[in-house]
């Protein structure tokens, strides 16, 4: 038999493979490639960005409130836009988390599966992370401005207008609306991947549904939870769109006082200084400095998210 | 040693739990059928079990018995579509009647699982969470009770010394044990007992065992096991199913040398099942 000839004798075989795999190769190259490509194409990115921008930054730079001629490099600055980008994606968090987690905690732990109904809001949701962000602009005019706002000035401020207008509130507002289903469905797997001996526990030890959620469920799915929020920042820092109508201005002539005032946002101000400019070469540096402060901002507001889910996960692993 | 721990507890808001009623005995099933949909998973059970002893409830996979063993607390409402019918007393309560408060029957009837389940929390909160809900605060009174409970489940020598570390740094049976101290911190009646060496080795479950004899002088428990041997070893009344029906119950003694239907004796005698 021939079949036989392939049985040689122990000593005679090696465990090393003595053929080339080709498909191996193949698909171990192909992944690298892969993941060499999107390295190659951030670093790109972050090079080419900094390059450009590195002769416009300055400690002066990020600490000015600018003139309302904000187009020359030696005087400007981008303090405004720095407080009203931050302030924006943190009062969106706020809203944002717990509606999500509120919501996703029906979804998973109350809901039937199967009711009409949680099949309607689950469709709403996917549906909603669909929807072209300008569309969240033009909502958050349509909704949270000319509806919630100048309800609240006709209720209770006789029609004085101190609600009814764009501003960081109704700004935030409509990026929180936008971010919902990032929240909603990091929430919903986190919930789903707590095993539900924990839940029996607490049950049979005469916890109610609620208590179960509050004490065992929602801990556990802390790290989950704040992962939402994570990526609800990231998308958030840099979306022009919905705030294009609901809260972004020009020119500020200080910071922000108050939620109801309009503010400047360094997303919004590269689309200024890129389009508005009367001389192109001269402002490019500041142009290119705000898109790394921008950058920047983005990043840091994301490892303020990512080092608060690092001590919630120490904690739960460690505990007291 | 279980029961002098146990009786120097005297915490105000269980003290309910103390009061045993009726005399007789403590669980009365009656007519129970019940239903997964259209599936028919318990035939008409009619079966008393007495107080402060351990009976077992044995048959093969499929018969019943969790399933039984689950209506004692009503941890089968979690289930979508399961239908009870007939009658359940504890201590003279009908326990699937409207005016029934399932929290109140689960702080009575207490339950450790065949997969140990800890909280992802330090060991004291673990004995201390049941305390909580029900409404213990006071500082003294919780180190009092967690140290009694894990006392009483023979664990409490092993863990003393880190009382507020994780429990899932636990061993296997380490962590049964905590979830039976868990369990008997809130002083119910009853303790349910799903399988709950079938996951360990053969020396923590013999601690297991050890731990359910001198349990049974303080509480009544209903165990659910496929090991033989344990239900010979521990129980003093054995209720035998097959296919959602109970065969036979009767005294450990009688069911294991001397059972009264063919199908119990080919079963314990590991003829079938």
């Amino acid at each position: 038999m021939p079949t036989q000839t392939t049985l040689a004798p122990a000593q005679g075989r090696h465990f090393r493979s003595q053929t080339f795999q080709f498909g191996s190769f193949f698909f171990t190259g192909l992944t690298g490639l892969a993941t060499l490509l999107i390295l190659g194409i951030l670093a790109t990115i972050l090079i080419y960005v900094v390059a450009q921008g590195w002769q416009g930054l300055s400690w002066r730079f990020v600490s000015t409130i600018p003139e309302k001629n904000f187009f020359d490099p030696a005087t400007t600055g981008v303090l405004p836009m720095i407080v009203g980008t931050t302030i924006r994606v943190i009062v969106m968090t706020i809203f944002v988390i717990p509606v999500g987690v509120i919501t996703a905690t029906y979804l998973t732990e109350y809901a039937q599966t199967t009711s009409l109904l949680t099949r309607l809001i689950r469709s709403a949701v996917n549906n909603l992370a669909g929807v072209p962000s300008i569309v969240f602009g033009l909502f958050g005019v349509g909704f949270f401005i000319n509806f919630v706002g100048r309800n609240i000035d006709a209720l209770f401020h006789q029609g004085e207008s101190k609600w009814g207008h764009a501003g960081l509130i109704w700004a935030s507002l409509t990026l929180a609306v936008m971010t919902l289903p990032v929240v909603i469905v990091a929430t919903e797997e986190s919930l789903r991947a707590i095993p539900p001996g924990l839940r029996e526990a607490s049950l049979a030890l005469g916890a109610s549904k609620l208590e179960t959620i509050v004490r065992i469920v929602i801990p556990q799915a802390l790290p989950g939870i704040l992962t939402g929020g994570i990526l609800a920042v990231s998308r958030a820092a840099g979306e022009v769109a919905p705030i294009l109508f609901t809260g972004v201005a020009y020119y500020m002539s200080g910071l922000p006082k108050s939620l109801t005032n309009q503010f400047m946002d360094l997303g919004y101000h590269v689309y200024v200084l890129s389009t508005q400019s009367p001389d192109i070469e001269k402002t490019r540096p500041i142009l290119y400095a705000t898109v790394v402060v921008l950058l920047v901002l983005t990043f840091a507001l994301n490892l303020v998210a990512i080092l608060v889910r690092a001590r919630v996960r120490k904690k739960l692993r460690a505990l007291h | 040693m279980a029961e002098n721990v146990l009786q120097k507890i005297a915490v105000p808001s269980l003290a309910a739990n103390e009061t045993k009623s009726v005399a007789g005995p403590l669980i009365e099933v009656e007519n129970l059928s019940l239903h997964y949909g259209s599936a028919r998973a318990l035939k008409n059970i009619s079966v008393q079990f007495g107080e402060k002893v351990v009976t077992a409830l044995i048959g093969p996979s499929g018969c019943g018995k969790s399933t039984l063993l689950r209506c004692f607390n009503r941890m089968n409402d979690l289930i979508d579509g399961v239908h009870v019918e007939g009658t359940i007393r504890v201590a003279g309560h009908d326990i699937y009647g409207t005016e029934v408060d399932v929290i109140e029957l689960r702080k009575r009837v207490g339950m450790v699982f065949q997969k140990s389940n800890p909280f992802p929390k330090s060991i004291y909160e673990n004995v201390a969470y049941g305390l909580r809900l029900h409404g213990v605060k006071k500082k003294s009174d919780l180190v009092a009770v967690v140290e009694q409970s894990l006392r009483a489940a023979a664990l409490w020598d092993e863990v003393k010394d880190r009382l507020h570390s994780s429990a899932l740094g636990l061993s296997g049976g380490q962590q049964q044990r905590l979830c039976i101290a868990r369990a008997i911190a809130i002083r119910p009646e009853i303790i349910l007992m799903d399988e709950p060496a079938s996951a360990l080795d053969p020396i923590a479950t013999a601690k297991i065992e050890d731990l359910i004899l001198e349990l049974k002088k303080e509480f009544t428990i209903v165990i659910v096991t496929h090991n033989m041997q344990q239900a010979a070893r521990i129980s003093d009344h054995t209720a035998f199913f097959y296919l959602g029906e109970l065969i036979e119950f009767d005294s450990t003694r009688k069911i294991f040398t001397n059972p009264a239907k063919k199908q119990t004796e080919d079963y314990v005698t590991g003829r079938f099942g």
